[in-house]
């Protein structure tokens, strides 16, 4: 076959790239690493954007509707930019049962997003997730990180207003 | 070297059957002119195992398996027609027509829809499950070709061709769950997709009217697929 040479450049010349750089050169830039290279973009740049989801795909030499499949398979991942705090709301078997909806509407409500949306003000992201292992505190919400169970619609609104003040 | 294949005798649907070992039960079922119906299963394709539409009875296990990726095996005792099998067969048929809008009347695939096809087969006269509905939009950006998401069954027979035989790997699935769809590159509109070549093969392996070329009217798709095990065979000769 004639020869080919990639030269693959950063999208721009932040300096996070080079973080993503580092955890691609670790696995030999073999396309094994697309989740962990997706890792690596999602906590560097808080997202996956198209511009990030590209170069992925060039440097493993992974086609890109692929890397789109795998970004938009697990809710770890987001396409978007995400608020400055977080609240994911269970919606798995156990937390259904125990009134996750009921939570939703009441975040609904209160602050006026759903799931994968977030607030104008870029103050609130809500995520859904389906079982985050936490069923006997059904039903269950991480805020920031924190798992919290047990909760009413409203003490998890309260929660939230305390939380982005 | 590789040791010959060995042949084995198996019962299917108390039919004395001889098969290659490495043969799976839908080969040697249709070899023998036993009805299997399939869907994401595509001679010239790798094996996806996806639609379960191909699930038989087999000895010694009380799963029900596909017979497009279980390979046959000496005294295997396999019932392709028990009535456990064409309750489920009939289920997973109206599951796929609930999921999405498939409005024969109306498509381009009206006669040529493996998917019709095998519900009058299996007798699917009424759907018993309510229809989701869902509201997805055409993509129409292709000169040449157009995606219907209202009647894609997630086959993923186009991933396959698109990226086994023509190497573009234009297209994949995104999402999880009853939210999956196919989409080419990274959900772009089809016709600005980079890597698409349009050789037009995901047209011709779609089972259903999902994907098709433009201009095609109600019921006149026809699809052209004698290039699939053709193109198959010559890569596999040059290996
Ligand atoms: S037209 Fe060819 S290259 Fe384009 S998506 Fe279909 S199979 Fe892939
Ligand atoms: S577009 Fe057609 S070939 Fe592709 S997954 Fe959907 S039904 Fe299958
Ligand atoms: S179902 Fe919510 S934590 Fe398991
Ligand atoms: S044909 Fe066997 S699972 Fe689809």
């Amino acid at each position: 076959m004639c020869p080919q040479t990639v030269r693959n450049e950063a999208p721009s010349d932040d300096k996070r790239w080079k973080i993503i750089n580092a955890t691609m050169r670790r696995n030999g830039d073999d396309s094994h690493a697309l989740i962990e290279t997706l890792h690596s973009v999602q906590e560097t740049f808080g997202y996956l954007d198209d511009v990030a989801l590209s170069y992925v795909a060039k440097s493993l030499r992974t086609p890109l509707s692929r890397v789109y499949g795998v970004a938009t398979f697990y809710h770890f991942f987001t396409l978007k930019p995400q608020g400055e705090h977080s609240c994911v709301v269970c919606t798995g078997t156990a937390c259904h049962i125990k009134g996750a909806q009921a939570l939703l509407s009441a975040i609904k409500g209160s602050f006026g997003v759903a799931p994968g949306e977030t607030t104008a003000d870029n103050k609130l992201s809500v995520i859904s997730a389906r079982c985050i292992g936490s069923c006997g505190l059904a039903p269950a919400v991480v805020i920031d990180g924190n798992v919290m169970g047990n909760l009413s619609p409203q003490t998890l609104v309260a929660r939230v207003e305390r939380e982005i003040g | 070297m590789t040791s010959p294949t060995r042949v084995v005798t198996l019962r299917i649907d108390d039919r004395e059957v001889s098969a290659r070992e490495d043969e799976t039960i839908l080969q040697v079922a249709r070899d023998n002119e036993i009805f299997i119906p399939t869907l994401c299963c595509l001679e010239g394709l790798s094996t996806w195992g996806a639609c379960r539409l191909c699930l038989v009875e087999v000895s010694g296990s009380n799963k029900l398996l596909a017979a497009c990726a279980t390979r046959v095996a000496q005294d295997l005792e396999v019932k392709t027609n028990t009535p456990r099998i064409l309750a489920y067969r009939r289920t997973i048929l109206e599951l796929l027509f609930s999921e999405r809008n498939h409005v024969c009347s109306v498509c381009v695939a009206n006669g040529e829809c493996e998917l019709q096809n095998l519900a009058q087969r299996c007798g699917v006269d009424h759907i018993r499950v309510s229809y989701r509905y869902p509201e997805l939009s055409l993509d129409l950006s292709n000169d040449l070709f157009r995606l219907d998401p209202n009647r894609c069954i997630l086959c993923t027979r186009c991933v396959r061709v698109c990226d086994e035989i023509e190497g573009a790997h234009t297209w994949d699935v995104m999402g999880r769950g009853i939210d999956c769809q196919v989409i080419t590159d990274l959900k772009a509109p089809w016709g600005e997709s980079k890597s698409c070549t349009s050789c037009g093969k995901c047209v011709h392996v779609c089972p259903t009217g999902a994907l098709s070329q433009r201009g095609t009217a109600i019921a006149e798709v026809h699809h052209h697929r004698d290039f699939l095990p053709y193109l198959t065979q010559m890569r596999g000769e040059r290996d």
